[in-house]
């Protein structure tokens, strides 16, 4: 069982609890005791100097941010089929290292995630593992094939935190509908979409626009995007059901979620750090690290998707994080694979869009990468309460570093931000109590104070 | 013509979007001086004489192909012609490593045709050879952007000022793309004409205009370039038939009584008669559809002999 552990000094913040303090924050039997100032290590006993007792480990987080553990709601690990990308073991490491106590799979592996054994697999790998906690999102459709109804009951009852054909948007309406319509007799059971149209969307590389004309690439208008949320909200409004929206990257699309949310109709929705930051300028040399979908889009969308993180529009923010072998990235930007591997910078890349910026402050970051996300999959976590399991992040929030793709502990490397100059290093990733990462090294011992204490 | 105090320090030539108007002026004059070779007796220079040349033509090609083998052999240059088919996926022989083996080679020049936009840039970014693109996808195609531009010089003398429409599938057309550079930085005025279908994303943006009416456009031109309907984009269904589209679209005898007497007729060829163009326009005295093929092989031996001479000045 894990020792308890104290965090010291540390500004803690758990929006959930309206708490933004110098406090410290008390673990005990891999939960959340207490969260107060001078909490002092052997129990109610002050500390003597000198001899800390043999049963407490101190972590000393002063000039550090305490947060309820990070979560991504949408990662792709690959396994099962495509373990040479990424497994659940190097995903997770990925993820602990990128301050993640918790990530969801999307099912679109091969074979895809569309039953309940292929739910208590990844959760087993998961727990083997024994870094972040994995769950995971099972297909709408048998095989993705976007033909018939998954078995959404049994993977639900297995785990599933919500449904998805990501990679693919459900196209056909009357399927989707259903779907909505039969899942609804679940309690507390999301849809997620991965909205595109492929009528519109096409044999698109990229996002349709003057730079598409350039390079002469296909492009993926907008519209593709925007049709699909479109529909989607209408099936909403007929069956009422929980429904989110992934990825989204165009100004339209916000403003159609804003409006949904307004008609109060049970909608979420998610951006990824690379519609934050990167436009389809970045596609003018075919490096095709930057070949994503939904693809990069305008300066525009990215002002309105800031806009909209700043209203409070955009619930979530999750990596999209997606492996892909170099081999595979060194092709033609027409036929190499899309996707950016980011879990391990992800943090970093949301400060420096966003706090940097000034558009949110850090209760309103760590609002969307933490306790948003818990609601949206529906897992009591995503804060700092009171004997809540103890999933804490400690960073770092000035501490800059370089994105070297090289030190990921991912097996991928398809990085466009190698090199990039960020801040936030993740200092302690803790998961139920137990330390999982450590970005200072070597990692505290029992019974002995981390760095800047006294012996 | 030439100005003498202008260095060409380009060992690829990927395409004209990138290019000084000086740097496209630079190629043609330099055009000119090869001209005459293919009117001598011995159809040969010893420029490129111990160079060797690679044609990577991914993509069929009949007169392309044709005419970089001929600048080359006349420049002197040994050719290696490249026909293999080529994975497009990791799992097989991928383009970077066809690039590689063929730089273990020591080949000096690659001209490369490829079906994905970018091929070229991303070759020239992989091997030290001088990279040279054939037609890359619907990106580029310079060097018959670059004919295109030469022949017209050669008749009207400069293209400042000149009025030329690129009429057909403007959105799928490397040509077109390569023409709109060239002959906008030329000085000319460059109309599309076309079906919206068939007009690429945020075509406002490039700098020409825009037209959907062959009609309203034939009599103002001084150049009319029809690019040849694809019929392998037919599937995508962009007009509703063939008939249809040479009604508002093909160059007609009846259409040619409205334009000006000294209109130049181009196409970069292979042409479907009586479809964008019909058979009394293609062979009738305003066509200059061959002298563009014999300029393209003093373009395509200019850009050899430039490419080359910029690799030998960077070793």
């Amino acid at each position: 069982m894990a020792k308890n552990l104290i965090i010291k000094n540390g500004r803690v913040i758990d929006p959930a609890n309206n708490i933004d303090k110098k406090s410290d924050v008390l673990i005990v039997d891999g939960k959340i005791a207490d969260i107060s100032p001078q909490i002092h290590s052997g129990g109610s006993e002050p500390r003597s100097s000198g001899s800390g007792s043999k049963d407490d480990m101190v972590i000393d987080a002063r000039g550090k941010l305490v947060l309820p553990g990070l979560i991504d709601i949408h990662v792709h690990f690959r396994e099962p089929g495509d373990e040479e990308e990424e497994t659940i073991a190097s995903g997770s490491m990925a993820a602990v290292a990128g301050g993640f106590t918790s990530v969801v799979c999307m099912p679109n592996t091969d074979p895809p995630i569309d039953d309940a054994t292929s739910v208590e697999y990844i959760h087993r790998m998961g727990r083997q593992t024994r870094k972040t906690h994995v769950y995971v999102m099972g297909t709408i459709t048998k095989d993705r094939a976007g033909e018939q109804l998954s078995d959404i009951g049994f993977m639900a009852q297995a785990g599933a935190v919500g449904f998805t054909d990501d990679g693919t948007g459900v196209q056909n309406a009357s399927l989707m509908l259903r779907a909505m319509k039969y899942a609804s007799m679940f309690k507390n059971i999301v849809l997620s979409q991965h909205c595109q149209d492929n009528s519109l969307a096409g044999s698109g590389v990229m996002n349709a626009g003057f730079n598409s004309t350039a390079l002469g690439l296909p492009g993926i208008d907008p519209l593709a995007e925007e049709m699909m949320i479109w529909r989607d909200i209408q099936l909403v409004r007929k069956t009422n059901m929980l429904y989110h929206v992934q990825h989204v990257s165009t100004a339209k699309s916000v403003e159609l979620i804003r409006q949904a949310k307004k008609d109060c109709l049970p909608i979420t929705c998610e951006v990824a750090p690379h519609h934050l930051l990167l436009t389809d300028d970045d596609c003018r040399d075919y490096d095709t690290n930057y070949k994503v979908n939904p693809p990069l889009r305008t300066a525009k969308d990215i002002e309105a998707l800031k806009q909209a993180i700043r209203e409070g529009v955009i619930d979530a923010l999750a990596s999209d994080h997606a492996p892909h072998l170099k081999s595979e990235k060194e092709l033609e930007f027409l036929a190499a694979p899309f996707g950016i591997a980011s879990i391990e910078c992800a943090l970093g890349l949301y400060i420096k869009a966003l706090i940097e910026p000034k558009i949110i402050d850090w209760p309103q970051l760590v609002s969307i990468m933490s306790e948003k996300p818990a609601k949206i999959i529906g897992v009591d976590k995503g804060t700092l309460g009171i004997g809540k399991q103890a999933d804490v992040t400690i960073i770092d929030p000035n501490l800059e570093y370089i994105v070297d793709v090289e030190k990921f502990h991912s097996k991928s490397k398809n990085c466009p931000y190698n090199d990039w100059k960020l801040k936030g290093k993740v200092e302690y990733t803790i998961v139920g109590g137990e330390i999982r990462f450590s970005g200072l090294a070597p990692a505290p011992v029992a019974g002995v104070q981390s760095r800047g204490s006294q012996p | 013509m030439t100005k003498n105090d202008f260095i060409w320090n380009r060992k690829n030539l990927i395409g004209l979007r990138e290019l000084s108007r000086e740097e496209i002026e630079h190629i043609l004059d330099t055009a000119k001086g090869f001209e005459n070779i293919s009117t001598r007796s011995i159809k040969k220079a010893p420029t490129l004489r111990g160079k060797v040349v690679v044609n990577l033509f991914f993509e069929d090609s009949t007169r392309t192909r044709n005419s970089f083998t001929l600048a080359a052999n006349r420049l002197s240059a040994d050719v290696i012609e490249f026909t293999e088919k080529v994975s497009s996926t990791s799992k097989g022989e991928t383009l970077l490593d066809t690039a590689k083996n063929l730089e273990a080679m020591g080949i000096d020049i690659v001209v490369i045709r490829h079906s994905a936009g970018g091929a070229p840039k991303f070759l020239s970014r992989n091997i030290n050879a001088c990279v040279v693109n054939a037609g890359d996808g619907y990106c580029e195609h310079p060097t018959q952007a670059l004919l295109d531009t030469y022949t017209i010089r050669k008749i009207k003398g400069s293209l400042e000022g000149l009025k030329i429409a690129i009429v057909g599938d403007i959105a799928h057309s490397r040509v077109a793309r390569s023409d709109i550079y060239a002959m906008t930085k030329l000085g000319a005025k460059v109309i599309l004409v076309g079906p919206p279908t068939l007009m690429p994303a945020q075509v406002n943006q490039l700098p020409v205009q825009v037209s959907y009416s062959l009609d309203a456009v034939i009599g103002e031109v001084d150049v009319i370039n029809m690019l040849r309907i694809q019929f392998e984009r037919m599937g995508q269904n962009p007009f509703p038939s063939i008939k249809e589209y040479s009604h508002y679209f093909g160059l007609t005898v009846e259409r040619m009584k409205k334009a000006k007497k000294d209109i130049l007729v181009m196409h970069p060829g292979p042409i479907n008669r009586g479809v964008e163009i019909e058979s009394e326009v293609a062979d009738g005295k305003n066509s200059v559809i061959l002298e563009q093929v014999t300029n393209g092989l003093a373009v395509r031996m200019a850009v050899l002999f430039l490419v080359n001479q910029a690799a030998m000045i960077k070793e």
